[in-house]
C-alpha cells in the first residue's frame, strides 16, 4: 500500500487521477484542444474526487485541519456559484434575523447536494450565533 | 551667564525623514501594548469528556465566537494537557534547538491556547525569534510576492509591470484597483502580463469577496488572500464576518481550485477600535489559532495595514517577527507582511527586512511594490519599485535568497513591449479595444503612470464591464493569445489552468517554479542547523549576485587604463637618480605605473595635468621641481620618503597614479609625513598646485598652512575602493624590489623637469 503522499504532486505523480469536474483528463487539456474549442471554461474545474485525494494527502502529511477544509470544499464542488455566494452572505453577521433560515439552508445542502460537512459547519454556526446574539440586523 | 544655546544637531535631526515617523508610548488601556497587557488572560485550558470547556481563564458559557471556534477546531484534546503543562521557557528553548524537529513543536502547538503561545514567544529575543522562524517556516525554498497596480488602473501598464515582476522572480502577483469596477480589466491585464517570459506565477485580484470569487471562477486568478480575520468578536463582526462565514469562504475558494490564505496582523483591532485593552500579540495569536482551525493553508500576517502602528510601539518590530513565528509554528504558510512602508527612514526599512532575508520566508513580502510608490493602490510597500535594486543588493550582501533575481535592461525592454503587445492583441481579438502604437511605446518606456499616454479611467471601466458582462474567461484569453501568435504566453496561461484541475497548489506553501509545484509537502523545510535546510544552488547564487553593473577588472581597466600605444611617452626615463644639491629643490616621486599603465587619478584628472599642477605649484612657492620614477615601492609614504632622500632641500612629494599624494621630509619616519592627500577622488588640480606650493615653502624654511581637502562625508570607500583596489594592483605589479629611482624627463608642456 503506497502512501497518498507518494501521489503528490498529482499533476506529476498521478496525472491520470487528475480528472476535472466535467470528467476531462488533465492530459487532454492541451492548447490545441482549447483553441479548437473541444475544451471550454466549464471543463476547467476541480472535481470533488481530486479534492478528496488532496485531503488524504494533507492528512497523511499531518495537516488534518487542511484536510477537513478540502473535504468541505469537495462538498461545495457541485453547488452552483450563486447558491454558494448566497449561503456565504447568510453566514455573515446580522444578515438574517432567524436561526431557522440557516438551519433550513443546512438541511437543503445536506439533502440536495450531500454536503454533510458544510451542513454541520452551518449548524455549528447557528448554535454559536444564537448564544452570541448575532441574529440581529446590522442594516 | 546666559542660558546654554540649543545644540544645532537637534535642528538637523529634526529635518531627518525619521522625524516624520510617530512613536507611541506603551498604554495598554488604550490598546498600545505589544507583548503583554495587564488585561491579557493567563494561559489555561481544561478538557471535560473530550471537549474543551475552558480557554485562557474563560469558561465555555462565556466563549465568544473566536473562543468557540478555537475550542472546537484548533485545540487537540489529546495534546492539550501535555502542551499546556510545559514551562514556556522550556518550549522557547525547544524552538531554537536544532535537535528538536519542527514536527514535534507543531504537534505541541495544537495543544496550546493563544495565551500559551504568547507566553512562549515572549521569552525570546528578536534574534531567537528569527532563528526559530528559519527553523519552523514551512517550505524550504524562500519566495516573494509583488504588488502590481497603478494609479490609472491602466491595463497596458499592468501587463508590462506584471511581466517585469515575473522577470524579477516574484512567485505571486497581487493587484487591486482605484475604481472597483475596473477589477475585470485588471485581472485580464495582469494574467496576460504574468504569462510573458517565464510564466508560472500565481495571481490574485484583491476586491470584495464575492467579486473576487467570480473573477477566480473565470480562471484569471489563482489565489486569494483577502480572507481577513480579527482578534476580537467586535472587530470580527465589524469586519462583516464570523469564523464560520470565513471558514465557508475558504472552502468555497478550494472548491473552485483557488489557493487561499487568510489575512490578519497586529494592531488591526486597534485601528478598528475594538482591542479590548489586550496586547496586539495576544489578539494576533487568537487570529492565528483561528486560521489553523479553519483549515486554511496559510496566512498573510505580520502587521499588514497595522504594521506602522505596531512599529510605533517599543519592541514593535520584534512583535511582528513573533506573530510570524506563531503562524509558522502552527503549520501555516506565512506571507510575512513587509508590505507596508512602516517608516520614512530608509534605515528602519532596511532593518525591518533584514531578519526575513536571513531566516527566509514562504513569501518575504505580501507583497513588495514592484511599481512606483505613487502607483501602489494598496499604499506603498516596505520596498517599492524605486528601491528594488537596494533589496537585490541586500540579498547579495547577506548571501540570502529573498526570492528576487537581478534584471538586465535590454531583456526587460523587450518583455515590457511583448506584454503590452500581447494584451493589445487580446483586446483586439476579443473586440474590447484598439490600442494605438503610441500608447504602447509610451507605457513601455514609462516608469510610472504619471508618464503614460494611455486609456482614460472611464475607458478602462467600459472594458472591464464588457469582460464581466460577456462572461469572458481565461480560456477565451488563451485562444486569443494563440490566434494572434503569442503561443508561448498561451501555454503559460494554460499551465495555470492545468493547476486548477490537479489542485496541487492548494497544499501548504505552494508556489510554482519552472512550471512545477513546490510546497511544504514536496519541499519541506528541513532545517536542523549548519549544513541543512535551504542553501542557494550555485546557479541561483550566481543569478543573485549578478547585480546590474558589477565591476570587473576588465571593465575597470577598459575605462581607466586609457593607454594609447601609438602615442609618445610623456615621461621619459633616464639614468639612476642621484641626490640633489639645490636647497630649493623639491623632488616629485612618481609611482611605478604613473603615466604609463595608468593615466588618470580616481578623481578623473589626467596625470599630465596633475604633474603640471604640482610642478607649477612648486615654482610658485619659489622651489625647483625635479621628477623621478620610483620603482621599488608603490606605497605613498615610501614614495615620499624615497623622493625626500633624493631632494636637495630634503623635502619632496610622493604621488601614486590614483592621486594619493604626500609631502615628506628626508629625516622623518616613513609614516610621519608632513601633509597627506588621502582622499584622491575629491582632490582637485588646485589642491595639487597648493601642495606643490607648500612643499616649496617648507623647503625655503617657511611654515605654510597645510592644505586641507574638504570632505562632505561621502562614502568614498563605497564609491571608489573597488576601482582603487583593481588599479592599485597594477601599481604593485610593476614594483621591482631594489630597483633604484630613475631621472624623468617631462616631454610636453612647459618642461617641468631638467633635461
Amino acid at each position: 500500500m503506497t502512501s497518498p503522499l507518494d501521489l503528490y504532486p498529482i499533476s506529476e505523480n498521478a496525472p491520470d487521477q487528475a480528472v476535472s469536474a466535467s470528467g476531462m483528463q488533465l492530459a487532454d487539456l492541451t492548447l490545441d484542444a482549447v483553441v479548437s474549442e473541444r475544451i471550454g471554461a466549464g471543463d476547467i474545474r476541480i472535481s470533488a474526487d481530486v479534492l478528496k485525494l488532496q485531503a488524504s494527502i494533507a492528512r497523511e502529511a499531518g495537516r488534518d485541519r487542511l484536510a477537513l477544509n478540502f473535504e468541505r470544499a469537495a462538498d461545495l464542488v457541485a453547488i452552483p456559484q450563486d447558491l454558494i455566494l448566497e449561503t456565504y452572505e447568510m453566514l455573515r453577521p446580522g444578515r438574517i434575523s432567524e436561526a431557522r433560515v440557516l438551519v433550513e439552508r443546512a438541511e437543503m445542502l445536506r439533502r440536495d447536494y450531500g454536503a454533510h460537512s458544510i451542513a454541520s459547519l452551518i449548524d455549528e454556526a447557528v448554535a454559536v450565533y444564537e448564544r452570541r446574539n448575532l441574529f440581529r440586523r446590522r442594516y | 551667564m546666559s542660558s546654554a544655546p540649543r545644540w544645532r544637531r537637534f535642528d538637523e535631526w529634526d529635518t531627518r525623514p525619521l522625524r516624520l515617523d510617530q512613536f507611541a508610548v506603551e498604554d495598554p488601556e488604550a490598546g498600545f501594548a505589544t507583548f503583554h497587557s495587564p488585561w491579557d488572560p493567563k494561559p489555561s485550558a481544561r478538557i471535560e469528556n473530550g471537549r474543551v470547556v475552558e480557554i485562557d481563564g474563560k469558561a465555555e458559557a462565556d466563549f465568544d465566537i473566536l473562543d468557540s471556534f478555537i475550542a472546537t477546531h484548533h485545540l487537540d484534546p489529546d495534546v492539550v494537557d501535555e502542551a499546556m503543562a510545559l514551562d514556556p521557557t522550556e518550549v522557547a528553548r525547544m524552538l531554537v534547538d536544532i535537535n528538536v524537529p519542527r514536527e514535534t513543536l507543531e504537534r505541541l502547538a495544537r495543544g496550546m491556547t493563544p495565551a500559551k503561545l504568547v507566553s512562549v514567544v515572549s521569552q525570546m529575543s528578536a534574534l531567537e525569534i528569527t532563528f526559530a522562524y528559519a527553523k519552523m517556516r514551512q517550505r524550504r525554498t524562500p519566495g516573494n510576492q509583488a504588488h502590481v497596480t497603478n494609479a490609472k488602473d491602466d491595463p497596458l501598464q499592468l501587463a508590462a509591470d506584471a511581466a517585469v515582476a515575473v522577470a524579477l522572480g516574484f512567485d505571486e502577483i497581487e493587484t487591486t484597483m482605484r475604481v472597483a469596477s475596473n477589477s475585470w480589466s485588471n485581472a485580464i491585464a495582469c494574467a496576460v502580463g504574468a504569462a510573458v517570459g517565464r510564466g508560472g506565477v500565481l495571481f490574485q485580484c484583491s476586491i470584495e469577496e464575492a467579486e473576487e470569487l467570480r473573477i477566480g471562477m473565470a480562471g484569471f486568478t489563482s489565489y486569494a488572500e483577502t480572507v481577513s480575520v480579527y482578534g476580537t468578536e467586535a472587530a470580527f463582526v465589524d469586519g462583516d464576518d464570523t469564523p464560520w462565514s470565513k471558514a465557508f469562504l475558504t472552502a468555497a475558494y478550494a472548491s473552485r481550485g483557488i489557493k487561499a490564505r487568510c489575512t490578519s496582523g497586529a494592531s488591526a483591532e486597534l485601528l478598528m477600535g475594538f482591542h479590548e485593552r489586550q496586547s496586539v500579540l495576544y489578539l494576533e495569536a487568537r487570529c492565528l489559532c483561528l486560521q489553523r482551525a479553519m483549515g486554511v493553508q496559510g496566512t498573510q500576517n505580520g502587521g499588514i495595514d497595522g504594521a506602522p502602528l505596531t512599529v510605533s510601539m517599543a519592541g514593535g518590530m520584534r512583535e511582528l517577527l513573533a506573530e510570524n513565528l506563531i503562524a509558522v509554528w502552527l503549520g501555516l504558510e506565512c506571507a510575512s507582511g513587509n508590505d507596508t512602508r512602516v517608516s520614512e527612514s530608509e534605515i528602519r526599512v532596511g532593518a525591518k527586512i533584514t531578519p526575513y532575508l536571513m531566516a527566509g520566508s514562504d513569501l518575504l513580502c505580501s507583497g513588495q511594490g514592484s511599481i512606483r510608490k505613487y502607483d501602489n493602490s494598496f499604499n506603498p510597500s516596505l520596498f517599492n519599485g524605486e528601491d528594488v535594486e537596494d533589496f537585490l543588493a541586500l540579498q547579495r550582501d547577506l548571501e540570502a535568497d529573498g526570492g528576487l533575481t537581478p534584471i538586465e535592461e535590454g531583456e526587460i525592454g523587450n518583455l515590457r513591449m511583448r506584454a503590452i503587445q500581447a494584451l493589445a492583441a487580446v483586446f483586439q481579438e476579443l473586440g474590447l479595444a484598439e490600442v494605438p502604437e503610441a500608447w504602447m511605446l509610451s507605457v513601455a518606456a514609462a516608469s510610472g503612470s504619471l508618464e503614460t499616454e494611455t486609456f482614460s479611467t472611464g475607458e478602462v471601466t467600459r472594458i472591464s464591464e464588457a469582460i464581466r458582462d460577456r462572461g469572458l474567461t481565461a480560456v477565451d484569453v488563451v485562444r486569443a493569445l494563440e490566434k494572434r501568435g503569442f503561443g508561448h504566453e498561451a501555454e503559460n496561461l494554460l499551465l495555470m489552468l492545468r493547476q486548477r484541475i490537479s489542485g496541487d497548489y492548494l497544499q501548504t506553501s505552494a508556489v510554482l517554479r519552472d512550471g512545477k509545484v513546490i510546497s511544504a509537502l514536496n519541499d519541506p523545510n528541513d532545517y536542523q542547523g549548519p549544513g541543512s535546510g535551504y542553501r542557494m544552488s550555485d546557479t541561483r547564487w550566481e543569478a543573485v549576485r549578478g547585480l546590474r553593473d558589477v565591476q570587473t577588472r576588465e571593465k575597470v581597466l577598459e575605462r581607466e587604463r586609457r593607454v594609447d600605444p601609438t602615442s609618445e611617452p610623456w615621461l621619459v626615463a633616464g639614468g639612476e637618480a642621484g641626490k640633489g644639491t639645490d636647497p630649493r629643490e623639491v623632488v616629485i616621486g612618481l609611482s611605478p605605473a604613473f603615466g604609463n599603465e595608468l593615466t588618470q587619478t580616481t578623481a578623473g584628472h589626467d596625470l599630465i595635468d596633475v604633474v603640471l599642477a604640482l610642478t607649477d605649484g612648486v615654482r610658485e612657492g619659489g622651489g625647483s621641481p625635479r621628477l623621478v620614477r620610483i620603482r621599488h615601492t608603490a606605497d605613498t609614504s615610501f614614495l615620499g620618503l624615497t623622493a625626500a632622500r633624493l631632494s636637495g632641500s630634503g623635502y619632496a612629494i610622493g604621488i601614486q597614479a590614483k592621486g594619493t599624494a604626500v609631502i615628506h621630509r628626508a629625516d622623518r619616519l616613513p609614516h610621519m609625513n608632513i601633509e597627506l592627500f588621502s582622499n584622491a577622488p575629491i582632490t582637485t588640480l588646485e589642491h595639487y598646485r597648493a601642495m606643490g606650493r607648500n612643499a616649496a615653502l617648507y623647503a625655503l624654511g617657511r611654515e605654510p598652512e597645510p592644505v586641507i581637502v574638504p570632505t562632505e562625508g561621502q562614502a568614498l570607500g563605497a564609491r571608489y575602493h573597488v576601482r582603487v583596489a583593481m588599479l592599485y594592483a597594477i601599481e604593485t605589479g610593476l614594483v621591482t624590489p631594489d630597483a633604484p629611482p630613475l631621472e624623468l624627463t617631462f616631454t610636453i608642456g612647459q618642461g617641468g623637469s631638467r633635461p
